[in-house]
């Protein structure tokens, strides 16, 4: 589904990926671990089409497609989904408004019907439930004065109304309390189906107990250190990153 | 109503034709025999005609205002027509008698005269040129004593009216376009409530400018009585043509005591082309004054015109009396808006507030320019200001010149002020969604507009939110 | 005949006396300046609120030089207590040696009058005077024509001076009907500080017109605190300009505190011509009577990445009339400018008002600029929490009016002068207690 070869990226005149392959199957979830700085978050935004980085050399293979020639949203309409470290807030604009007009695009690029407000009441009604979110959430405006834990939960709304093939998840976990982690991991666990793909990207091994990783692999100075199985992120719990990273200096 | 302003985004200035109609129109040029012309041709009474002709005085004797943040080429007064009007229309006829070509002009702005057709619940004043072709359900609003007709024929039928308010609010001498107006003024709207009637239609006048050369010069007179109450919603459009077009209205507003009168424009004269030439300049005069516990409001949607120069005000006249001015201005192109209010705190307890949404892009520069002004008497005036602009793009411009001058120490004001940029943050935001660039700064500008939008009549809400994705095309690099 | 005509012929009969040789060609270009412009009306967008009509009407001709009488007791009732800071003092407009006192200066800095200057750095004279401040401004043109003295302030690079300079303006007796117009130049080279108290006082009253000009370089990773304090005699005409430039990385803090006065004008401008910054202009007036207090700032953002704030309150009692104009121009090339403008008034009595425009210009699209106004009267709930708590009416007033002042005095950097002007104020805002 996903073929990243390679993959090098800059912001400015820094170099922040610095050669990254990897791949990701219909059904797998990966996880990418790594300390603060490593590049996790570059590469999920540079998989999701972020216009600050400048990606130098590499290639990314979508469903057979250049990924990196399509544009942020039609990577989005293409079935990538990004759920924000950072969810952005857009002042009066309503959550309903945003998420309908996020799921037509979706579902034109799909060659599939709009669908009127009444009829996306239904959708909603349903993927509330998912999140443990109420109505009065999609009158609000789109993350404005959301605390914390609603900004991520809707994230995980939107990926649940927009059905992605591929959802990133970049720190999705950090700054949520056991309860909001539960509620986002349980949301996560309960959108996946044998064709669709996840890459969560954390910090924390914590996550890593509810959504359970098939992959683990540990990004660090702009490269894959080691990867592995679902162990390997216990055994970063344990030790901590700099045991690979001196393995990983010694061997440079 | 759901359609995406991603379909209109991509649209050009959809108004733009000219209805081909045999006109008659008076010879170019301004001078005292000008004013006697129109005068006469609208068979007006003598007093009228002489205030004309001391307006026309006055003005001859003012200069145009240089201070607005503006700058266009001057004006010829002599170069342009002061009246013109399809041979077709004649005073006082029914719906029934109106030129068919007029009609469809009508139908293609989305502006249908047919009652039948018509979304029930709004009057409509045509006006095409300078006379006003046609108003709608008046029969309905004469059961409740309303008075809603062109200006030409309220002066014939109602004068007692016309002639106790007329001036009342913007005197012929209030500033250079006001006295121009006075002296050459052609048709408009007038509305009279009577006492305690709460208006039953949503009353509405739509302007078109059509003849080439020819300046607008509408006068619009509302009068609501004592705790009447009315909301009216004036729309405007005009062909693209090549050379600039001038529009200097007046719009006088009364609320007696209790009354309340809700003011409403779309206005989407011709802006001009991608280069900044042609489009209409728009000089209006619009206040009103508010009598005892009346509260007078103003909604503004400003996104055509080359220059837009426009405060529509209050005068807080009587204790308690509320004003509201909520204003989204867009300029985009080479447009260039200079608009804001004055609210003039008179009485006791009288409360002001302003919502000023300023958003420019391309190479436009917009002003909010607004006075708030608490007087010597006006024991517990309150005030609140906000004024937000938007840039899109960095050959536009946005100014803010807040005048707040207070001579009463039990007045409480408050003015806050931003400008900034729209979020790149936000755009990729809304792109990771699937959302394309334009419907993104759509979204994100209506949603920076909200809290005006919110103050329009609900059909009109959209249409306004529709023309802000016209209005911003193109502007993303 | 015309006022500025007047100071044609006053201007005039100088050339001929003892400021003969003092940069006569600036000085005339000055005067011809001057009388091209002529003094500002209310028809002058930034002249709208205050009428100089009173200055304007009348002619005030330089001070006579007299018998000095100032003692060191009257100058040490306006030092802060501070009897180790740089003090140079000027009577009337003319330097008073006996009155100043150095401690000892770094050997690098310069701090000199005018007449030193000519003798010690007339390049730096040549090269700097008059070219900040705006001269199509009449009353700096003014200034120009009829500078007789003023400090020069030369900071070499690198040169860090900790101990504040104090530049005393004192009027008395002679003044009257007189008029003064003293000038500061300050050059702060690459990385080098100082911090700089400029203070007009009067000694007696009289009705004497004060026109003071001060133009200050703020170089690359320079930093300025400049203080302005203006106590002038109650009957008395004050004008003032600062003008700043900033090259990059450098800071200019302003503060301007004024209770004198019955007419004054202070402008605070500065211009922000290389990157990354910093600029904070804030200010305290309190007027009573019939005063008339006008404060005009102008940040003028022409470099990317720098950042603005401003702070400016005002008290107004009796018949007083404030105005506050604050203008924030943010050029095209300005991209990431971060400014923030507050400004709030506090009407005590039925007379009094204020006039305030704050405006923002924006020309570059990557910006975040705002700013805030406030006028009104002391907060009900406060004045009736305080009630509630025992304390008196008149007394809560007193109580809320200091804090509300003391609030923004909390922005001044230099401990003595702020402890100093909080005590100034609360002697004037709480009565003693019974």
């Amino acid at each position: 589904m996903l073929k990243i070869e390679n993959l090098t990226a800059n912001v400015g005149d820094k170099q922040i990926l610095k050669g990254i392959s990897l791949t990701v199957n219909p059904g797998e979830v990966h996880a990418i671990m790594g300390p603060n700085g490593s590049g996790k978050s570059t590469l999920a935004q540079v998989i999701a089409g972020h216009p600050g980085y400048e990606v130098t050399g590499g290639s990314v293979t979508y469903d057979g497609q250049d990924l990196l020639e399509m544009d942020a949203e039609v990577r989005a309409q293409a079935g990538i989904f990004l759920a924000f470290q950072y969810p952005v807030e857009i002042p009066g604009v309503s959550n309903a408004y945003f998420l309908r007009a996020a799921y037509n695009e979706v579902r034109k690029a799909r060659g599939e019907e709009e669908v009127d407000p009444m009829e996306f009441l239904d959708v909603m009604t349903e993927k509330l439930k998912i999140v443990e979110m109420t109505e009065e959430m999609l009158q609000r405006s789109v993350n404005a004065g959301f605390s914390g834990g609603e900004k991520k939960r809707n994230e995980i709304l939107q990926m649940a109304v927009l059905a992605p093939k591929l959802a990133i998840l970049d720190e999705t976990d950090s700054g949520l309390d056991i309860d909001a982690l539960r509620i986002v991991a349980e949301g996560v666990n309960k959108l996946k189906r044998p064709d669709n793909a996840t890459i969560v990207v954390t910090h924390y091994q914590r996550l890593l107990n509810y959504i359970v990783p098939d992959y683990v692999h540990v990004l660090a100075q702009g490269r894959i250190l080691r990867s592995g199985g679902k162990e390997l992120a216990l055994e970063l719990e344990e030790r901590g990153y700099d045991w690979l990273l001196e393995t990983a200096g010694a061997s440079a | 109503m759901s359609s995406s302003i991603e379909s209109l985004v991509n649209k050009e200035y959809q108004y733009g034709f000219v209805t081909d109609v045999e006109s008659d129109a008076i010879p170019r040029g301004l001078t005292e025999e000008t004013v006697r012309l129109i005068s006469a041709k609208k068979r007006e009474p003598q007093w009228l005609l002489d205030w004309r002709l001391k307006a026309f005085k006055r003005w001859q004797a003012m200069t145009e205002p240089r201070w607005p943040n503006v700058k266009y080429t001057a004006i010829d007064y002599q170069a342009q027509t002061y009246y013109s009007a399809p041979r077709s229309v004649k005073p006082l006829q029914s719906l029934d008698e109106v030129d068919p070509e007029l009609l469809k002009t009508y139908e293609k702005l989305g502006i249908s005269l047919n009652e039948q057709k018509r979304l029930s619940g709004v009057a409509v004043d045509a006006i095409f040129d300078s006379v006003s072709v046609g108003t709608t359900m008046k029969e309905e609003l004469k059961k409740h004593g309303v008075i809603f007709c062109s200006f030409g024929e309220a002066v014939l039928e109602h004068p007692e009216l016309v002639q106790k308010y007329l001036g009342s609010v913007v005197p012929y001498s209030d500033n250079f376009f006001a006295a121009l107006n006075s002296a050459v003024f052609s048709d408009g709207s007038f509305v009279y409530i009577p006492k305690g009637v709460k208006c039953p239609l949503e009353l509405s006048t739509y302007f078109r400018i059509n003849a080439a050369d020819t300046g607008q010069f509408e006068r619009t007179l509302i009068v609501a009585d004592e705790g009447a109450s009315v909301s009216y919603l004036e729309g405007c459009t005009a062909p693209k043509r090549s050379t600039n077009q001038l529009h200097a209205a007046v719009v006088e507003i009364v609320a007696l005591d209790h009354a309340t009168v809700k003011y409403s424009t779309v206005q989407n004269w011709y802006a001009g082309d991608k280069d900044g030439v042609g489009g209409i300049y728009n000089f209006v005069t619009k206040r009103g004054k508010a009598f005892t516990h009346s509260k007078i409001s103003w909604t503004q949607v400003e996104t055509g015109s080359a220059i837009t120069w426009k405060y529509p005000s209050v005068i807080l006249q009587g204790d308690h009396s509320t004003g509201e001015f909520y204003s989204v201005a867009v300029v985009n192109n080479h447009q260039q808006a200079d608009t804001g209010t004055k609210m003039i705190h008179v009485g006791k307890h009288t409360k002001s507030t302003i919502i000023s949404k300023g958003i420019s892009a391309g190479h436009g520069q917009n002003s909010y320019r607004g006075q708030v002004k608490v007087l010597p008497k006006a024991t517990g005036a309150r005030n609140y200001t906000q004024c937000d602009s938007m840039l899109i793009g960095n050959q536009c411009g946005a100014h803010t010149f807040p005048y707040i001058e207070v001579a009463n120490n039990s007045a409480t004001l408050e003015h806050e002020a931003s400008t900034s940029k729209i979020g790149e943050d936000q755009i990729f935001y809304c792109k990771a969604r699937g959302l394309n660039a334009e419907h993104a700064i759509s979204l994100i500008v209506a949603g920076f507009c909200k809290e005006v939008f919110k103050e329009l009549p609900m059909e009109f809400a959209l249409e306004a939110q529709q023309l802000l994705g016209i209005s911003l095309e193109g502007s993303v690099g | 005949m015309t006022a500025h005509s007047n100071y044609r012929e006053l201007f005039e009969a100088a050339s001929h006396g003892a400021n003969r040789d003092f940069l006569p060609k600036l000085k005339i270009a000055a005067i011809e300046q001057f009388e091209a412009v002529g003094f500002p009306t209310t028809r002058d967008e930034d002249w709208h609120f205050t009428s100089v009509s009173p200055i304007a009407e009348r002619t005030f001709r330089p001070v006579k030089p007299a018998t000095l009488t100032v003692t060191a007791e009257d100058v040490a009732r306006f030092t802060y207590g501070q009897a180790d800071w740089h003090l140079l003092v000027f009577v009337n407009g003319r330097y008073e040696p006996t009155l100043s006192r150095f401690a000892e200066l770094d050997v690098d800095a310069q701090v000199m009058t005018f007449s030193e200057a000519l003798k010690e750095a007339p390049e730096l004279l040549a090269e700097r005077l008059g070219t900040l401040a705006p001269s199509q401004h009449a009353f700096t043109a003014l200034n120009t024509a009829f500078m007789a003295d003023g400090v020069v302030i030369r900071m070499p690079a690198g040169v860090v001076l900790d101990t504040p300079i104090h530049i005393l303006y004192l009027a008395d007796a002679h003044a009257t009907g007189a008029s003064q117009h003293p000038r500061t130049l300050i050059v702060a080279e690459r990385q080098s500080q100082c911090t700089l108290v400029e203070t007009f006082a009067a000694l007696g009253g009289g009705a004497y017109f004060t026109n003071h000009v001060a133009e200050v370089v703020v170089g690359t990773g320079a930093r300025v605190d400049h203080y302005k304090v203006q106590r002038e005699s109650g009957d008395a005409f004050h004008v003032g300009t600062t003008q700043a430039t900033q090259d990059r990385d450098s800071i200019y803090h302003s503060f301007s505190f004024a209770t004198g006065a019955q007419l004054s004008r202070t402008n605070v401008y500065s211009r922000l011509l290389g990157e990354n910054c910093e600029v904070r202009l804030n200010g305290l007036y309190a007027l009573e009577e019939a005063q008339h207090g006008d404060h005009q700032t102008f940040v003028e953002h022409i470099a990317p990445s720098c950042s603005s704030r401003e702070v400016y309150k005002g008290i107004l009692d009796g018949t007083s009339h404030g105005v506050f104009n604050g203008k924030v121009f943010v050029h095209p090339e300005a991209q990431k400018t971060d400014g923030k403008q507050t400004n709030k008034a506090l009407l005590l009595s039925d007379g009094s008002r204020v006039d305030t425009k704050p405006q923002l210009e924006i020309f570059a699209d990557d910006v975040k600029c705002t700013h805030g106004a406030t006028v009104g009267r002391l907060d009900d709930m406060a004045l009736f929490y305080l009630k509630s708590r025992g304390i008196g009416g008149d007394r809560a007033k007193a109580l809320l009016t200091y804090a509300f002042a003391a609030e923004v005095l909390e922005l001044i950097e230099l401990e003595p002068l702020k402890v100093a002007l909080e005590a100034l104020l609360f002697e004037r805002f709480i009565p003693p207690e019974a």
